[in-house]
């Protein structure tokens, strides 16, 4: 993010992320990618090194930090080239706030620690086959019996679904998905382990983009959890999903422009180096002004998204803010992408080359964590709708 | 037990290196400065000995200016307990002797008993100073270490000595030691270590603070005098053989020979 809103701590937490990641990502990025998969201890190498969950609480193993330490971290995993591996590490990044805001002492200190330690890979599963932005529409249900919860129903397109120790689940226990006046009745979440009785993953889901990070369907056959798993009461579902929308895109909002970035750098190298017509590309006009535009679209997202963020810091409402910043830096991650491509020519559409892979990967900017279209819908409830 | 690190900054190994003008040194106007890589081997040493409760606390020692604090908060940052950075007007132009009378002076003050460093820094490339600084304290040295072990006060170190043989020397405190590539993989500062360094002091002292005379230091006293920089000749394009392996071989070990003389 801008340098201007930072001090020593984030200056320094920069240098050294960026260290990680090109010691322990950024030499496999391209094998991973190409394997659909990451090793197993990376995850603890990350809990290791300080870097999953620097803006939790320092008592349940973060280091409290604030948002734009959280940011430059996601900033320094996307440097390390694969956004699948940035985005399979940082699924605990949704997974938690919810046990974070609605979890008792007992249940944080029992799920988060783990997690940060990176013992533990966390996921979050609201999604499912026939309920995506439309959360109220989910169908699967958590029935009470006696000191548990019986689970029945299926998510889809979780992120980490596969490697999940523990999946905070969005469930129903209430409500009714089909009744208008009552869809938006009686959604909860319940953590969910791995080994629990009932539960089971399908394939890793064959995806366009973020490869190295699986993608699982979940399923819940008569899955009995403790009620103790429960976060907050019955019914408390929304706040705790709401507790993941500052967050959540902000960080997508980062990751999009460290994704710009990546490319725009690999383009300027390579018109450098790349020669037609006797000179090199960035010899032709056209080419100078297609870089200067994608230079200035990654610059306008970057100073839009920080400044978002600094007034998230400050603790003022930037829900509608928010979901422009997303929108915004998504669609500069695409313009800066497509044009990494056609500046590349042909090598931009060889798998050898990380543009063809960011073009991929960037797709998803525009759809994950919300879509453009619901963002659009935030925009106009939460800033315009209020003022219209 | 308290161990010292010298820790160097050096500019970045990717750096593009400018002479300075008039030609003493480099240009350091837009140079990005790192921890001496083989220095970091030596913090992470300490680090890890002090982790392994064998050693009490670990101070790094710098001669250098302001420009160096941030080395030393990334190394305060990493887990260091203190940091003593040398500087005074007395210190300017020191060659490598100067350089290790200070920290000699600066280890005693602080009374460590295991000096830990880079095997050389990766600027200079003089692999002079903890051995100087060795001889000054009266102290054992062991170089170019890979492998290190430590119990009761005893050290057990291994190095290669050439050739594919190591050599493993046994040796008691206090001592100088210094670490190249391989010893182990250096940590990098968490947030948390980065908010706990905010808390701790970087101690600034001078000639008269460590009782060493400033006239052994400094320009005056130096045996070394460099006046005249210029960058190595810039290397020759590579060359590709031509025709089937059998002629390719025989040209390439008739210019090893001939040419480049290292046959
Ligand atoms: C790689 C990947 C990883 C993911 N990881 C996770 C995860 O970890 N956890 C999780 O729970 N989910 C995850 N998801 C799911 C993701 O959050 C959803 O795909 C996304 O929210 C969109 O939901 P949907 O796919 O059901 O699309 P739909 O909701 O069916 O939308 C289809 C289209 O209709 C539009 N649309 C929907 N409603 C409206 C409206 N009201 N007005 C106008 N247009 C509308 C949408 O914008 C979209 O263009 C992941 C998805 C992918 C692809």
């Amino acid at each position: 993010m801008l340098d201007l809103f930072y001090d020593d701590t984030h200056r320094a937490l920069r240098d050294s992320a960026a260290a990680w990641v090109d010691r322990h990502i950024a030499p496999h990025a391209a094998a991973w990618e190409e394997a659909g998969w990451f090793p197993e201890d990376l995850h603890r190498a990350a809990g290791d090194a300080g870097l999953l969950g620097v803006t939790c609480p320092e008592a349940l193993g973060g280091a409290g930090g604030d948002v734009f330490h959280g940011l430059i971290v996601a900033e320094a995993l996307i440097g390390g080239g694969s956004v699948g591996v940035a985005m399979g590490l940082g699924s605990h990044a949704i997974a938690l706030p919810p046990i974070l805001a609605l979890g008792s002492a007992e249940q944080q200190a029992r799920f988060v620690p783990p997690v940060l330690s990176g013992d533990k890979v966390a996921a979050l599963a609201i999604t499912e086959p026939a309920a995506g932005s439309d959360v109220a529409g989910i169908r699967t249900r958590a029935v009470r019996d006696g000191d548990s919860y019986v689970i029945n129903g299926a998510k889809t397109f979780i992120t980490s679904g596969l490697r999940a120790d523990l999946v905070t689940v969005a469930v129903r226990t209430g409500g009714d998905p089909d009744d208008p006046k009552r869809r938006h009745e009686g959604i909860s979440l319940v953590v969910v382990e791995k080994g629990t009785p009932g539960f089971h993953t399908g394939r890793a889901l064959a995806k366009m983009g973020w490869w190295a990070s699986d993608t699982a369907e979940l399923f819940f056959e008569d899955c009995r959890v403790p009620a103790d798993n429960l976060l907050g009461g019955e019914g408390m579902g929304f706040v705790g999903i709401m507790a993941n929308f500052v967050g959540e895109r902000l960080l997508l909002a980062a990751s999009a422009v460290a994704t710009a970035r990546l490319a725009l750098d690999d383009t300027l190298a390579f018109v450098g180096q790349r020669r037609a017509f006797g000179r090199p590309l960035h010899g032709f006009q056209v080419t100078r002004h297609r870089l200067a535009e994608m230079a200035g679209r990654e610059a306008a997202a970057r100073a839009f998204v920080s400044t978002v963020a600094e007034r998230a810091r400050r603790g003022e409402d930037v829900a509608a803010d928010v979901a422009m910043a997303k929108n915004i830096a998504a669609e500069a991650c695409a313009y800066v992408c497509d044009a990494a491509v056609q500046l590349h020519g042909g090598m931009g559409y060889m798998r050898e080359c990380r543009v063809e892979r960011l073009f991929r990967d960037q797709r998803l900017y525009a759809i994950g964590g919300g879509t453009t279209e619901i963002m659009n819908e935030v925009i106009w409830r939460r800033g315009l709708e209020p003022i219209v | 037990m308290k161990i010292g690190v010298l820790l160097k900054q050096v500019p970045a190994s990717d750096a593009r290196i400018k002479i300075a003008d008039p030609s003493t040194g480099i240009d350091t106007a837009d140079i990005k400065w790192e921890i001496n890589p083989y220095d970091e081997y030596a913090l992470e040493a300490a680090l890890q000995l002090k982790d392994a409760k064998q050693a009490s606390s670990v101070v790094v020692l710098t001669v250098g200016g302001a420009d160096a604090d941030q080395r030393i908060r990334d190394a305060l940052a990493r887990g260091a307990d203190a940091a003593v950075r040398l500087d005074d007007p007395a210190f300017e132009g020191s060659d490598c002797l100067g350089i290790a009378r200070i920290l000699a002076a600066a280890a005693k003050a602080e009374g460590v008993e295991l000096l830990l460093a880079g095997k050389q820094a990766i600027d200079g490339d003089n692999a002079q100073v903890p051995g100087m600084v060795a001889e000054l304290l009266g102290w054992g040295n062991i170089s170019v270490v890979d492998k290190l072990e430590f119990a009761d006060g005893t050290v057990k170190a291994w190095r290669a000595s050439g050739g594919g043989a190591r050599d493993v020397v046994e040796a008691s405190l206090p001592l100088v030691i210094t670490c190249d590539k391989g010893l182990n993989e250096p940590r990098y500062a968490s947030l948390k270590g980065i908010m706990m360094a905010k808390r701790k002091k970087i101690a600034v002292k001078g000639a008269a603070d460590l009782g060493l005379d400033p006239s052994t230091v400094g320009a005056a006293a130096a045996l070394v005098v460099e006046d005249n920089w210029s960058l190595p000749p810039e290397r020759p394009a590579g060359r590709i053989l031509e025709g089937d392996d059998a002629t390719r071989v025989k040209e390439l070990v008739r210019l090893l020979r001939d040419e480049a003389k290292v046959i």
